[in-house]
């Protein structure tokens, strides 16, 4: 099999430990939460920390706790805990949602919410093996200096491939950062970055320590569509988030729609004022949609046909709004 | 020009099943069944030997180079490395095919694709042994790649193998049986298509994985994960220049295979030659990726057809013309290009044929036998073209199928023999199971029903090297406590031949199955056999199997009928009890083992299964000729997604006529696992290059294969035509029922939405495209 690289493996057991490592050991060290996508990415060499953290020691990271304003999840929540939280279900769906299509089951029990909001974004040509990239002449985000998605592109252009980003961006989350400096709430909107390179708004001595997504107010509609090859295991090929709050006649107050696995930051649709004060419905979805597919362009960095991925975004849309208002009315 | 053909051929009466001894037909399970799902099996990699070395193959990252300089300086001053082999100390050529040796271990001069292996390191753990590559220097010169098989057909200059004759070409077939232009211009309906297979790979759960073993005597061991041990002992002694005597392969239990561990391996080869170079055991374990740098999976092929039926559906010609993509090396490539073609003739009856094939190099990982070698490509076209030709004369795809029924002992049009045909009762099976009279063309848009048949060997009439000796043997003990010991060198990978002599065995002496112990694949204790490829082993090692159970219940019924005062066919024996025809004639198996080896002494017998002189009388007319053909039919249901061509299949009803079941459950087994193959290649499986010859994602994410979730219900139902000449009737059933999954979604696919799909796999994109192209 393939090996992985040496590294100093250390267990903090509380925050501040793992604060004190970060700060010390700064950017030669990644935290390992899951490690679903951390340890394939060592064994391809993609990272190759001399110190790795674990966190797994440290048991205030995990779980899932509400206030008047908010719902708190812990980085370290399994995706498989997210999904199945009964809050999380009643109050976020999308959410829940979003969190069960991610991989297989076997996958949602290691990974945890905390490692897929900072997942490390994807390409067709850098996640592979340190020969094939070899063999490849290496790429812009990784030991070489040429783009293969865009040619002669000088911006890594690797995909979002997280399914809870966009939804967290639909719902205006945040995430709660620590560091030896101390601590920082960032809005995901300010978080997520549109560079392949290094796409997260994070120092490398900071942990996310929660999630936090404010409570919907009443009258809020959420749904997340997720296209893939397969029916489990894939990464999106194309995602969709909406949530809207509408007055009792479905008459939209406002409308956000965030559509991924496009570029390197889910992409919040833009210019959707004109669609407020309209009554949400399957003509208005299509409106939505058609909206978004103008402004999305699919690229070459996932293995599935560019075209059809941007040709299926209206129906996508008018699905995940269906599956809102379907959710919503059967509350 | 073919007879017209009579009215719907109806099925006959299915032979009388014989009275059996309590074994054949029954539920058993599997030997080794238990111990594969409580983890106790042992695979190559679960090896540990005292003081053992990890192996690692440095591969080339370049599709098509001279080798000018291989420098290991740096590498032996890493701590952990102990050794290290290159191409020149490994110089002999080998190749399954006894008349293409064009493999080596190592490469000795040239490199011909991305991933083709260059040296090897042997180090103390697979990490340092990983970290050693990086410090082998390696300088090349590159040579012009050819990616693009008609390309590499075309090329005047630059050749893939210096000592090819005809440029490129690994292979040209080109064979004709009667006026297929003159039945083609009669022919009152011509279907004229292009078809494209893409190519898949066979992605067994377990990557390859040897351990050599050079002991202080001499002798040589090789564990390997291979499904053809006889061979690779045959060309380990070769290349390694070792008395076969002194070599011994070793076939652990295996974790899949579907012909992708049919050929040698550079690996095998490494270990082996590392071992004797350090006087220590050594393995070498592939990873996932380099499961695809070694593939020989199913070869890409470009497929023109142009099927021909009279006014009344009967098939007056089929001509095709086929463009293989071999990849860089020959493998089983002579034989894929014949059973592009010699294979298609059967189940229906062919007015003329004609079939023209070209395998040609390429600088890709090499092509191969996948699960219905070289004939799942152009069943699926055939199957197709037959709808559409069929179409045009307004009729039913079932009722073609039935009109051109070739029959039971016929002569197909290339000259091979048909023995047993349960043909007409599969498609009279998923005809029912379906519901297809009622539901075919009533489903609305977006659903549809579709249907294909096929035919397959029991294994090939001659080995692969000419030889007078038996294809398979079995050899069985007896104890006088009652254990049974069988000797089978057949190569157990998944389908159950490692339980195939416990039951026919014990069929024929009437002891316990569970009273057996059965010896695999170990080239020193168990007699020849030549290995798990082209459907052999229930047809073959069954007919051993059944010759030394035979033989020893002579002895046993003998030694019963003088204690009993009976004549031995009074005496017979079931499960575990040996009896006459009275009660007192009653005793177990093992009171009449000891009866007989006080008679005649120590007890053991053998068998063995005889090539049979098959097949026509021209040049190839042997290739394709099988002592029995398995049968299949399928009818597939589909969805399609209109908005997004997203399609899924909702069911399969697959009937194949295996002559006859020695175990129902392994039987289903063999049809559910091939559909499910079949259908993955039809949605999703391809193996796809950047133009540089780089495999676009050689790895289970990227290459996808159906998840449970994906894989449609599937009615699996056998029929059993009772073959005359197999053992207790038995055919083949590990790869036939392959074959109709991908025409009969593809036939399916047009009769839901009204658009052919030619390409595979079908991705939704493609027909969304189709649909939209369409309207």
């Amino acid at each position: 099999m393939l090996p992985l690289p040496a590294f100093e493996y250390h267990a903090p057991s509380t925050l501040a430990e793992a604060v004190a490592l970060l700060g010390r050991y700064g950017a030669e060290a990644k935290v390992l939460a899951g490690g679903t996508d951390l340890l394939p990415n060592m064994k391809h060499k993609l990272q190759t920390p001399a110190h790795v953290v674990g966190l797994k020691g440290i048991a205030e990271l995990a779980g899932v706790h509400e206030t008047a304003q908010a719902i708190h999840l812990g980085a370290m929540t399994t995706v498989a805990d997210v999904a199945r939280h009964p809050v999380v279900v009643a109050v976020l769906p999308s959410l829940a949602r979003a969190a069960g299509l991610i991989a297989g089951p076997q996958l949602r029990e290691m990974g945890t919410l905390g490692g897929n909001v900072a997942l490390d974004t994807r390409c067709v040509y850098y996640n592979q093996t340190y020969f094939w990239r070899k063999a490849l002449g290496y790429c812009l985000k990784k030991d070489g200096t040429v783009c293969h998605v865009v040619k002669g592109g000088q911006n890594c252009v690797a995909a979002a491939s997280n399914d809870t980003a966009p939804v967290l961006l639909s719902l205006g989350a945040s995430v709660r950062l620590l560091s030896p400096r101390g601590e920082r709430l960032v809005p995901l909107d300010q978080f997520f970055l549109a560079d392949g390179m290094a796409n997260l708004a994070l120092a490398r001595d900071e942990l996310i320590c929660e999630v936090v997504v404010p409570r919907p107010a009443p009258g809020t509609v959420m749904g997340y569509q997720k296209l893939r090859i397969r029916a489990s295991i894939d990464y999106p090929a194309l995602s969709v988030a909406v949530a809207a709050k509408l007055e009792p006649d479905r008459t939209i107050e406002w409308v956000r729609l965030v559509v991924s696995a496009l570029g390197s930051r889910p992409h919040q649709v833009k210019r959707l004022e004109p669609l407020v004060g309209k009554v949400l419905d399957d003509a208005t979805a299509l409106e939505l949609g058609e909206v978004a597919r103008k402004q999305c362009h699919p690229l070459t960095n996932i293995n599935v046909d560019t075209q059809w991925r941007r040709a299926v975004i209206p129906v996508f849309v008018r699905r995940a709004v269906r599956q809102a208002l379907g959710a919503a009315a059967s509350q | 020009m073919s007879a017209p053909p009579s009215a719907p051929r109806k099925s006959a009466p299915l032979p009388q099943i014989p009275v059996l001894k309590g074994v054949v037909g029954r539920r058993l399970r599997k030997v080794d069944g238990l111990k594969k799902a409580t983890g106790e099996a042992m695979y190559a990699d679960d090896l540990a030997l005292p003081r053992m070395l990890f192996a690692k193959i440095l591969r080339s990252p370049h599709a098509h180079a001279r080798i000018k300089r291989l420098d290991f300086t740096r590498c032996l001053k890493h701590p952990g490395v102990v050794a290290v082999l290159q191409g020149s100390e490994l110089p002999g050529h080998y190749g399954v095919i006894p008349w293409t040796p064009d493999e080596t271990a190592l490469a000795v001069d040239k490199v011909r694709f991305i991933g083709d292996e260059v040296a090897a390191v042997a180090a103390v753990d697979e990490l340092a042994a990983d970290e050693a590559l990086e410090l082998i220097d390696v300088e090349y010169e590159l040579l012009p790649a050819l990616i693009d098989p008609e390309a590499s057909l075309a090329e005047a200059t630059v050749k893939i193998h210096e000592s090819s004759r005809h440029g490129n070409v690994s292979k040209h077939v080109d064979l004709t049986f009667g006026d297929v232009d003159g039945a083609l211009q009669a022919s009152a309906a011509v279907a004229d298509q292009h078809f494209f297979y893409a190519g898949s790979t066979h992605t067994p759960i377990e990557p390859h994985c040897a351990v050599g073993h050079y002991d202080a005597q001499g002798n040589l061991t090789v564990w390997s994960s291979t499904q053809i041990p006889h061979y690779v002992h045959r060309e380990l002694a070769k290349v390694l220049e070792l008395d076969p005597a002194r070599v011994r392969v070793i076939q652990p239990f295996l974790g899949g295979a579907f012909g992708g561990k049919s050929d040698p391996f550079s690996l095998e080869f490494v270990v082996a030659r590392l071992s004797m170079k350090t006087g220590r055991p050594v393995k070498c374990l592939f990873t996932r990726e380099e499961v695809f740098w070694a593939h020989r999976g199913r070869h890409p092929m470009q497929m023109h057809f142009k099927v021909g039926l009279s006014k009344d559906g009967a098939i007056e010609a089929v001509d095709s013309k086929i463009l293989i993509d071999g990849g860089a090396y020959s493998s089983f490539g002579l034989v894929t290009a014949y059973y592009s073609g010699q294979l298609l003739t059967g189940p229906y009856r062919f007015g003329t044929y004609r079939f023209d094939s070209t395998r040609v190099f390429t600088n890709k990982p090499p092509c191969g036998p996948k699960r219905g070698h070289g004939s799942v490509q152009p069943r699926f076209a055939f199957e197709c073209a037959l709808d559409i030709a069929a179409e045009k004369l307004g009729l039913d795809p079932i009722e073609v199928r039935k009109r051109n029924f070739i029959g039971e002992q016929v002569k197909t049009v290339n000259g091979q023999t048909i023995t047993s045909n349960g043909f007409l009762q599969c498609l009279e099976a998923v005809e029912t199971a379906s519901g297809w009279r009622l539901r075919k063309g009533k489903l609305g848009r977006g659903r549809g029903l579709g249907v294909a048949g096929s035919m397959y060997i029991s294994g090939t009439a001659y080995p692969i090297y000419p030889n007078d000796m038996p294809q398979s043997g079995i050899q069985v003990k007896l104890d006088r406590s009652g254990k049974v010991t069988i000797f089978s060198g057949a190569s157990d990978i998944g389908q159950g031949i490692n339980s195939l002599p416990a039951y026919l065995v014990s069929e024929e002496i009437g002891c316990d199955p569970r009273d057996c112990t059965v010896v695999v694949s170990d080239t020193d204790l168990t007699p020849v056999d030549m290995g798990a490829y082209s459907s052999r082993g229930t047809f073959m090692v069954g007919t051993a199997c059944v010759e030394a159970g035979q033989k020893l219940w002579a002895l046993l019924s003998q030694a019963a009928a003088e204690k009993w005062g009976l004549v031995p066919e009074q005496v017979d024996g079931r499960l575990g009890t040996i009896f006459g025809p009275a009660a007192e004639h009653r005793a177990t198996f093992r009171q009449v083992v000891q009866w007989a080896e006080a008679k005649f002494g120590t007890l053991g017998s053998t068998g063995s299964y005889r090539t049979q002189k098959l097949g026509a009388d021209y040049r190839g007319g042997t290739i394709g000729a099988s002592p029995a053909y398995s049968f299949t039919a399928h009818v597939a249901e589909v969805q399609v997604d209109l908005e997004t061509g997203v399609w899924k299949v909702e069911r399969i009803w697959a009937a194949h006529d295996c002559g006859k079941a020695i175990n129902p459950t392994l039987v289903e087994g063999q049809i559910e696992g091939s559909v499910y193959m079949g259908f993955g290649e039809a949605a999703m499986e391809e193996m796809t290059y950047l133009p540089s010859g780089l495999h676009r994602g050689p790895s289970l994410l990227d290459y996808r294969i159906p998840t449970s979730l994906d894989t449609p219900d599937i009615t699996a139902l056998i029929v059993e035509s009772i073959d005359p000449t197999g053992p207790h009737g038995a055919k083949e059933a590990g790869e036939g029922p392959l074959h109709p999954a991908i025409p009969a979604i593809a036939n399916a696919l047009y009769d839901a939405v009204g658009v052919r799909l030619t390409e595979l796999p079908f991705h939704p994109a493609k027909l969304l495209k189709a649909m939209q192209a369409r309207s």
